[in-house]
């Protein structure tokens, strides 16, 4: 049993609630314990690091100093965003001058000893893949799978230092292990356009049109993703999309971790299909049913 | 002793924040110092006349200049002292110029080091002694490594000039990277047509013997008597009798393996002659995919071979020879664009890089010099190139700049105009570099004559969209993105240094840089030599280099090579290491350290191990003196007890404090 201290994210709260529950489940199918974080705070999110490097550095570091207090040096969030946030703040205090500002703030001193990785990271590295195979129990066999990381999942390479930034594989691995055929995705970095949904509606139907548009190229039934934001722009604006570039996409958009659990045998309340704004049937579909045990 | 001291102004170079008169005059009160005098260009020639008429009329027995560097200069005055008659190691420089007035503003603080430098030098002198250089002869015979072009015009010249040159090539064919070019830069004319006679010249000259298909195995020796191993490697065709028919080419029926010499972009028979002009034009076979080598059933080329050549037992074969000199051509590899994962890593067909876009425009290429797209076999309309692809990129370790990528860019764009009338091609480049002659011309005619687009950025991903390609990339000049869909995208790849080069340099005793590209002796005016006496370069394994300057140092090399071999005798420099064997305990340590080989073990007379040093391989590079546990060796010129005396020179309160 791997043991680790655990940040769900405000958005694993409300909008990818069923990243949230699936990570959850699929961790402790796969024998990962997760340890919620006590009393933990938002990060700060997008908008925090524009304001103030020290404040934005603060909201990250108070959770930082709750996971020390629990005794544990490890952390793991579902989100990239959140992640990037609690490794810049780590990075950041690096410095004695920088990591006195924000203890300043702080109501119980962060050393900044603390490790953030993804959830992703953390099912990579500690999880021997032959383990995730020999708990399949219905392989995704037949489906077609595009894999997209998003731009800030492995960069910049310097700070996130997992996977290769350009053309990572982890999930594309996890993926494969599951069963399913991995499309070559040429787009998995490129940026969906991220938070300018609410202020520039418009760079976000270019952009995850383009990624949509990509992944139809190359045959896919259905997008992965590790990413609240990348998840959103690509599924609950599909419709907009399709409106503004006069498309016809219809491509389900899971999280990983939603497939592994189905690939697991999962019960599906815990994997929150339901939640998906693109109907995700005609590409589960797709995946053959598992012969009958002998 | 009588020593003569000369303070040298170098113009406003020292004296200006020198005081050299009052220099001279400290000099005066050294001990053994009889004259001493500031002059303004010592290494002028009425300099040197000064300290020549001076050491004449005072009588002197040995001279300290200070003034440059020794590096610039040393051998220069050594000269000047033998002219009045002195033996020249009664010569002692001190350098008062990079070491005092070029790095210290004070003129008071830089004259009094000045002085104190100038009593080192005088210490040291007072302890100099005459030292005789050995002559020995010289073998008549120059090796080159490498067959590129590069190399064949150091060997031609050599042979031209009268000396018998071995030729040692790794490939099976000499020509090098310019056999596999279709046109070169800036005249658009036929590499091949040009190369091609001097190719022959090679095979032809008779005084060049050419082992293809070899490699150095083995070097031993000193500059005019090296002693060279050659492991010459099976080819399992015995070349005497192969006549180059090409009927065992046309029977093999193994082509599982990528054609080398048309970088991949086809499949090779396992018996093959690389091309039509190969020389030598003989088959080889490649044991790893031939399948009567590796699976011991086929062997149709022996039946069909007329001559019977085909020789399945072969083994590789040792060959020795002696040589007085030796060029290194080895050359350049290209850089391997699959660290580039935003460009593809390989997995996209249609992007292919300069040298396989050269085999496809080539006539005598794998597609008979129609441009087609490897995926389909389309003619290709919009062709994207992109420049500095492993040049000028640190994040791959390849900080330098290739220097020929901007140029072969440039005349592959023309020859895309010449081949398929209506394409368009795109150039994404950092900066133009094309300073040689006529080369700035060429690049203005690619872009306005030819059309090419040049854009000024580099590009950040190249991705499948349909059967086309979409390039994206920063137009820096507009500020914008651009994204350009391509049918074929090629990379200029850059140059990075040939494989086995370090290995190769470390037989040689020829250092790398940090890159594995060979460090002449001096980077402006020793760029042939190395600093190992008898070792030369040419070409690519220097540095980058285009065609005419391969060519120039070729040449340049040669010139040297001849210069060496045509005195009769050569001299040793005296000063090396001497073993002292009634010190010497036989401990081995410094045979162990010595990075030249130089010193050997022999018996006395009563069968103790002792040291002894090879005057001719010893460089004097002195790293045996503080090996030696005994104090046994000591270096000629720097022994211990000299250098010694100068740090008495520098700091002589301390010293006599602590003694008292
Ligand atoms: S024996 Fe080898 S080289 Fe000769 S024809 Fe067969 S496969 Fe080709
Ligand atoms: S001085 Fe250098 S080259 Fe000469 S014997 Fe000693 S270690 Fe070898």
């Amino acid at each position: 049993m791997f043991k680790i201290a655990y940040y769900p994210g405000c958005s694993g709260q409300g909008t990818s609630l069923e990243y949230d529950m699936s990570t959850r489940a699929v961790c402790k199918a796969l024998d990962v314990e997760l340890v919620e974080i006590p009393d933990w705070s938002c990060c700060g999110s997008s908008p925090a690091h524009t304001v103030n490097h020290v404040l934005s550095a603060a909201l990250s570091a108070r959770n930082l100093a709750q996971v020390e207090v629990m005794g544990m040096d490890k952390v793991t969030t579902p989100c990239p965003s959140c992640l990037t946030n609690l490794r810049t703040a780590a990075h950041k205090m690096e410095s004695p001058e920088f990591r006195g500002k924000v203890n300043a703030l702080l109501d119980v001193p962060c050393n900044g000893n603390v490790d953030a990785q993804s959830v992703l990271q953390v099912l990579a590295e500690n999880v021997d893949p032959e383990l995730i195979k020999s708990k399949v129990v219905r392989p995704l066999t037949g489906i077609k799978i595009a894999c997209y990381y998003g731009c800030i999942m492995n960069r910049p390479p310097e700070l996130m230092r997992f996977d290769h930034h350009e053309n990572p594989m982890a999930m594309d691995n996890l993926m494969i292990a599951l069963g399913a055929e991995v499309v070559p995705f040429p787009l998995k970095v490129e940026c969906c356009g991220a938070s300018y949904g609410i202020p520039r509606g418009d760079i976000v139907m270019r952009l995850s049109g383009k990624l949509l548009d990509a992944g139809r190229d190359v045959g896919a039934d259905a997008f992965v993703t590790a990413c609240p934001l990348c998840q959103m722009n690509l599924d609950l604006r599909q419709g907009q999309i399709n409106r503004a570039l006069h498309e016809k996409f219809r491509i389900p958009v899971f999280y990983y971790t939603q497939l592994l659990g189905y690939a697991l045998g999962l019960d599906r309340a815990v994997l929150g299909f339901e939640k998906l704004c693109v109907d995700p049937r005609l590409a589960l579909g797709k995946i053959k049913q598992p012969a009958q045990a002998r | 002793m009588r020593i003569g001291v000369f303070i040298c102004h170098c113009g406003s170079n020292i004296a200006g924040t020198v005081d050299c008169p009052s220099v001279a005059a400290t000099a005066l009160t050294y001990p053994d110092v009889v004259f001493s005098t500031d002059t303004m260009y010592a290494c002028s020639e009425p300099g040197q006349d000064a300290i020549i008429q001076a050491i004449k009329e005072k009588n002197l027995d040995g001279v300290v200049v200070a003034s440059c560097t020794p590096r610039m200069h040393e051998p220069t005055f050594r000269r000047t002292v033998e002219r009045a008659g002195l033996n020249r190691y009664m010569f002692e420089m001190a350098n008062i110029r990079e070491h005092v007035s070029w790095i210290g503003k004070s003129k008071d603080l830089n004259t009094g080091k000045a002085a104190e430098l100038v009593r080192m030098a005088v210490e040291k002198l007072r302890r100099d002694k005459p030292l005789i250089p050995k002559r020995f002869e010289t073998v008549k015979r120059v090796l080159v490594i490498g067959g590129g072009v590069a190399g064949i015009q150091a060997a031609l010249d050599c042979a031209d000039g009268g000396q018998e040159v071995i030729m040692v090539e790794r490939e099976q064919t000499i020509g090098g990277k310019m056999a596999k070019l279709d046109k070169t830069f800036p005249t658009v004319d036929c590499s091949s047509c040009v190369l091609g006679p001097k190719m022959v010249d090679i095979a032809q000259h008779p005084n060049i013997t050419l082992y293809a298909c070899s490699e150095i195995e083995a070097v031993g020796g000193y500059v005019g008597n090296f002693q060279i191993t050659i492991r010459k490697k099976a080819t399992y065709v015995n070349w005497k009798d192969c006549t180059g028919c090409g009927l065992c080419v046309e029977k093999c029926p193994s082509r599982k393996l990528p054609d080398k010499f048309n970088e991949g972009l086809c499949n090779a028979p396992s018996i093959n002659i690389p091309f039509p002009q190969a020389i030598p034009k003989k088959a080889a076979i490649n044991a790893e995919s031939c399948l009567m080598l590796t699976k011991g059933k086929c062997g149709l080329c022996a039946k069909v071979c007329p001559v019977k050549c085909i020789d399945f037992e072969q083994k590789d074969e040792l060959i020795n020879v002696d040589v007085g000199a030796i060029v290194v051509a080895t050359g350049y590899d290209l850089f391997d664009w699959h660290k580039y994962p935003q460009y593809g890593e390989g997995r996209y067909p249609d992007v292919v890089t300069s040298m396989q876009y050269e085999r496809m425009l080539s006539a005598s290429g794998p597609t008979g010099g129609h441009v087609k797209r490897p995926s389909d076999g389309k003619e290709p309309k919009n062709v994207v190139f992109i420049q500095c692809v492993g040049s000028r990129d640190k994040s791959v370790d390849r900080p330098y700049c290739s220097g020929f990528c901007c140029m072969y860019t440039a005349k592959q764009t023309i020859l895309t105009k010449d081949h398929i009338p209506d394409s368009q091609s795109y150039v994404f480049y950092m900066d133009i570099r094309s300073p040689g002659k006529l080369y700035d011309e060429f690049v203005r005619r690619a872009m306005e004559e030819y059309g090419a687009q040049y854009v000024r950025g580099r590009v950040s991903m190249i991705y499948p969209k349909g059967d086309k390609l979409i390039v994206r990339g920063a137009d820096t000049l507009a500020g914008t993105q651009v994204e350009v869909p391509a049918d074929l995208v090629v990379l200029a790849v850059g140059a990075e240094s040939a494989k086995g080069a370090v290995q190769l340099g470390e037989k040689l005793r020829v250092a790398p840089d940090q890159y594995g590209f060979f460090v002449e002796s001096h980077p402006k005016l020793k760029p042939v030599e190395t600093n190992t006496a008898g070792v030369f370069l040419a070409g690519a394994c220097q540095g980058p280099k285009d065609i005419p300057a391969s060519v120039s140092q070729g040449s340049a090399a040669a010139s040297k090579v001849l210069g060496l071999l045509s005195k009769k005798e050569l001299e040793s420099d005296p000063a090396v290491s001497r073993v002292n064997p009634a010190r010497c305990v036989g401990c081995g340590k410094c045979i162990q350290t010595c990075p030249f080989g130089a010193i050997k073990e022999v018996q006395d007379r009563f069968g103790n191990p002792k040291a002894e040093v090879i005057d001719t391989v010893c460089q004097g590079c002195g790293i045996c003196t503080v090996t030696c546990p005994q104090g046994a060796i000591q270096l000629e010129h720097f022994t211990d007890n000299q250098i010694l005396a100068e740090v008495i020179a520098l700091c002589p309160p301390k010293m006599f404090a602590n003694y008292e």
